[in-house]
């Protein structure tokens, strides 16, 4: 038998046809730390849920592989079976109940109980809690982790870093726990509290615990794992040895070049030296996108990609600038300083967006196309309008010819401008998307996530619609989580990390440069390579 | 087999289209009125009856598009329109109005007197979002409450709707007196396949037709409609159906949730003086109290959800509801005497098509 304590073998999984796995091999030994990097979309959640059994795994018919823990095949159907198994999972989100102490907490629905009078008679559920020997244990879990503080205090008003020691005592204080999964658990601490966990964390492998570290810090990485294995696009990319290793040849390796779009530069650019918009020192409180000060300087008549893993606060910036989620910082559009927290003066300046929410801010699903396309200009340009009398009704005449056009120049595939958006392709609504922007006749279009949910061809038909409006002459600003994407379109493009931008690269600029960027380790000077 | 696939997904279409408790409860009125007819009621009578309780419910369920359109549900707080109505009713009635003057001071005090309440009851739902029903329902009890204390206490002198006794308005104004009475439903009425031919001019047989009554129904559903094919009202119904999609586009949207509510009022408010003429009663106090859920369940058996709501909802439910109540009070007093059974079967019905259209509040989300 192995000296393995879990191994995955040939594990792939597929949902309603289209792979998110293929053939995924991880072996995980005693008292070793396995650190799983990849970009999002990259097959990792997937992982975990197989790991644990999760629902949405057996609802949709199952994996297939075998998962053998110390050597015996086994089948975990439910988290629950993964519990016994000897699986734990310390969260990005804690699970805690503020309300309760950390002892609590800890023993939630595993306490320790003693009989008295009552519970021979009503069952296991009435006896006594035995608190000295619960405190026991939860005192012998904290002071593993090196946690001087008392097991009494109530979880409310703790700091996060303390929030995260209590999730893994509670893990670690589960009998026969054997693997921890850590999903992403620094990226919610500072930097000490950080340090404090893969302190704790190493020493947890020094007992004999296997540890899973999902990451997308590379520095990290480095620093604890023994071992990491990198996953692209649902495939097993490779396992190396930290030691035999760099970050920048797993920078690489996470990147690749997936999916290449050609490039081809337009003929008639046209980019002037003239700085049309001018952001700085820009925060948005987007809930999971914060933006944490960011100066942007964009030229008129470019289109500037902006990239980043998810969480990471690149979707922010533009919502942001169009007043959607509560901003500060200053921005100036053709050098004036221009209103934030206020869409209207955001659209009435020049700007239009198209935001990556599609269905949910980007269109009234049970309404027709051409009322989709009218909506914005009418509100706000009072276009598309006839006076009668005292009150200004809708030109349905005029948005029907308006919408007809835009059909066409967009060659939007639909039954008739009166079609319910709803039940156009995602491709489809994309443009209709795009054409109520178009409507404003905008100067400069933000468009985040274009091509999110659409199929491979319709992508290159809007990518290629934008390359299309750039030519004519206006600027865009493109946030996106695909890199080849980005790559394929955009004249310079900007990686955010951690709410703030790490750096800029060309569109042709080496893989490994993205990876290390969007990882946080991009200072510029690796190994020579000046960005 | 092919084609009885095809007729079965047909059907389904149609119940989809027009929604399944319309049918359900349209088809049930139907079945009363044919049982009626064979019992020996006058069907003309019941049609008749249908047609008056409509006209003068109409404006009340009317009220139920604005705010519905602008996402704070069905406006379970009509008592506060209500209660302007009949303010500005005793105020015209105070000030020695009669006949046409007394309808038309009335509509013209009610108007300003709901858009100054409509606006605070706007900000009282801009602060409570996400739970905007049962804020409205309890607001409605409290006004109700509130205004039993102003009707006793009110300064009022005319001798037409003060106690004969003691301070403070009567519990019911009798109209008659200053010449309010069914002031519009006779205006023009006539009837249909009366005795005297097909349509006869105040002929007292036939089907009914109160004419003056359902002009200003439909004028009100003209208005309403109108309204929301303005630029404003469109606004309004983007906030209701997807509010960061307005945003986005630069609308303020608890404004427009204030003027959908300013606007919901003002139909309560004029509804109520349309429904008092029609009754030949103006009633005070706590009769107010119940009245926002028969127009709630209305609006809905017309096929409108707690998040959408068409004018044509309101004019199909406001005759399949009443339509059925009418119908089915004498109906079944003739098959269970002695039984007060209509009045359960209403309460039924009116509860159970709320409840049904709140349960599915979260189901219409794509």
């Amino acid at each position: 038998m192995s000296d393995n304590l879990l191994s995955l073998k040939h594990v792939s999984k597929e949902y309603s046809g289209n792979k998110v796995l293929k053939d995924i091999n991880i072996e995980l030994k005693k008292g070793e730390i396995h650190a799983l990097i990849g970009e999002n979309g990259a097959g990792k959640s997937t992982l975990m849920n197989i790991l644990f059994g999760m629902s949405v795994i057996h609802t949709t018919g199952g994996y297939e592989g075998t998962i053998e823990i110390e050597g015996k095949e086994t089948h975990i159907k439910s988290p629950h079976d993964a519990m016994d198994y000897g699986i734990g999972m310390v969260h990005q989100e804690f699970m805690l109940i503020p309300g309760f102490s950390i002892m609590e907490n800890v023993k939630l629905n595993r306490e320790i109980t003693k009989p008295n009078l009552v519970s021979p008679i009503f069952g296991k559920r009435l006896e006594t809690l035995n608190i000295e020997q619960m405190n026991e244990d939860t005192r012998k879990a904290l002071d593993l982790l090196d946690m001087d503080i008392e097991e009494y205090v109530q979880v409310a008003g703790l700091p996060v870093g303390h929030m995260q020691f209590i999730e893994i005592a509670r893990e670690i204080d589960k009998t026969g726990i054997k693997i921890l999964v850590f999903d992403e658990p620094t990226a919610v601490l500072a930097e000490s509290e950080a340090a404090n966990l893969l302190k704790a964390m190493k020493k947890l492998a020094q007992k004999g615990i296997g540890i899973l570290f999902i990451s997308h810090r590379l520095d990290e990485i480095i620093d604890v794992a023994d071992v990491v294995t990198v996953l692209r696009d649902g495939e097993h990319v490779a396992t190396k040895k930290v030691k035999d290793t760099n970050k920048y040849e797993i920078a690489q390796l996470m990147v690749g070049r997936s999916i290449t779009i050609d490039r081809e530069e337009g003929t008639n650019r046209n980019i002037v030296d003239e700085t049309i918009l001018d952001i700085e020192n820009l925060f948005v409180a987007m809930p999971g996108e914060r933006v944490k000060g960011v100066d942007i300087k964009v030229k008129k008549g470019e289109i500037v990609g902006i990239g980043g893993l998810a969480g990471q606060g690149k979707l922010g910036i533009a919502n942001g600038i169009m007043g959607i989620f509560p901003a500060k910082g200053e921005v100036k559009f053709k050098g004036k300083k221009s209103a934030l927290n206020d869409p209207k003066s955001a659209i009435k300046s020049g700007l239009a967006f198209v935001s990556e929410d599609r269905k949910g801010v980007g269109l009234l699903l049970d309404e027709s196309i051409e009322s989709n396309i009218a909506f914005s200009a009418m509100q706000i340009y009072n276009e598309f309008l006839v006076n009668a009398g005292p009150v200004k009704l809708k030109d349905s005449k005029k948005i029907r010819e308006h919408a007809n056009k835009m059909i066409k120049e967009l060659d939007i595939r639909c039954t008739s401008s009166m079609q319910r958006v709803g039940s156009l392709s995602g491709g489809n609504q994309q443009k209709v998307c795009v054409a109520r922007a178009l409507t404003l006749a905008p100067e400069l279009l933000l468009v985040s996530e274009p091509t999110r949910g659409i199929d491979i061809g319709a992508k290159k038909l809007v990518l290629d619609l934008l390359k299309q409006l750039n030519n004519e002459g206006m600027t865009i600003i493109m946030t996106s989580s695909e890199l080849a994407e980005l790559r394929s379109i955009c004249d310079r493009i900007l990686i955010i990390c951690e709410g703030k931008v790490e750096g800029v690269l060309p569109p042709d600029a080496p893989d490994a440069e993205f990876g290390l960027m969007m990882s946080g380790s991009g200072n510029g000077n690796m190994e020579g390579r000046e960005a | 087999m092919v084609d009885i696939s095809r007729k079965g997904t047909s059907f389904n279409d149609i119940v989809k289209k027009i929604g399944f408790p319309t049918i359900f409860i349209g088809g049930f009125w139907i079945l009363l009125l044919i049982a009626g007819g064979a019992l020996g009621i006058s069907i003309k009578t019941l049609i008749s009856d249908t047609i008056k309780r409509a006209g003068m419910n109409g404006i009340l369920v009317l009220a139920m598009v604005p705010s519905i359109q602008s996402g704070t549900g069905p406006n379970f707080a009509l008592p506060v329109g209500i209660v302007c109505g009949l303010f500005a009713t005793v105020l015209a009635i105070e000030f020695g109005f009669t006949g046409w003057a007394w309808l038309f001071v009335s509509i013209a005090f009610s108007i300003p007197l709901s858009v100054v309440v409509g606006y605070l009851y706007g900000k009282l739902l801009n602060a409570v979002k996400g739970s905007e029903m049962t804020i409205a329902t309890y607001t409605g009890f409290s006004i109700v409450a509130a205004m039993c204390l102003a009707w006793l206490m009110i300064p009022f002198k005319s001798p037409n709707m003060g106690w004969f006794i003691g301070n403070g308005l009567r519990e019911t104004i009798q109209l008659d007196v200053i010449g309010g009475d069914k002031i519009l439903s006779n205006f023009l009425s006539f009837s249909l396949f009366g005795e005297n031919g097909l349509i006869t001019v105040g002929g007292e047989k036939g089907i009914i037709i109160p004419t003056g009554m359902l002009i200003i129904f439909f004028l009100c559903c003209f208005i309403v409609w109108i309204y929301f094919r303005s630029k404003s009202g469109i606004a309004i119904s983007a906030g209701g159906i997807n509010p960061k999609f307005a945003q986005s586009s630069g609308i303020d949207i608890d404004k427009c949730r204030i003027k959908a509510n300013i606007l919901s009022t003002i139909m309560g408010a004029i509804g109520i003086i349309v429904y008092s003429q029609g009754y030949g009663y103006t009633q005070l106090y706590t009769a107010p109290l119940m009245m926002a859920f028969p127009a709630v369940a209305a609006v809905l058996i017309g096929g409108a959800s707690a998040q959408r709501a068409k004018v044509s909802h309101v004019i199909i439910g406001v005759i399949i509801y009443q339509g059925l109540f009418t119908t089915a009070l004498p109906v079944a007093n003739q098959l269970f005497e002695g039984m007060d059974l209509s009045e359960i079967l209403r309460m039924v019905i009116q509860n159970g098509i709320i409840l049904y259209a709140l349960t599915q509040v979260k189901g219409g989300d794509n």
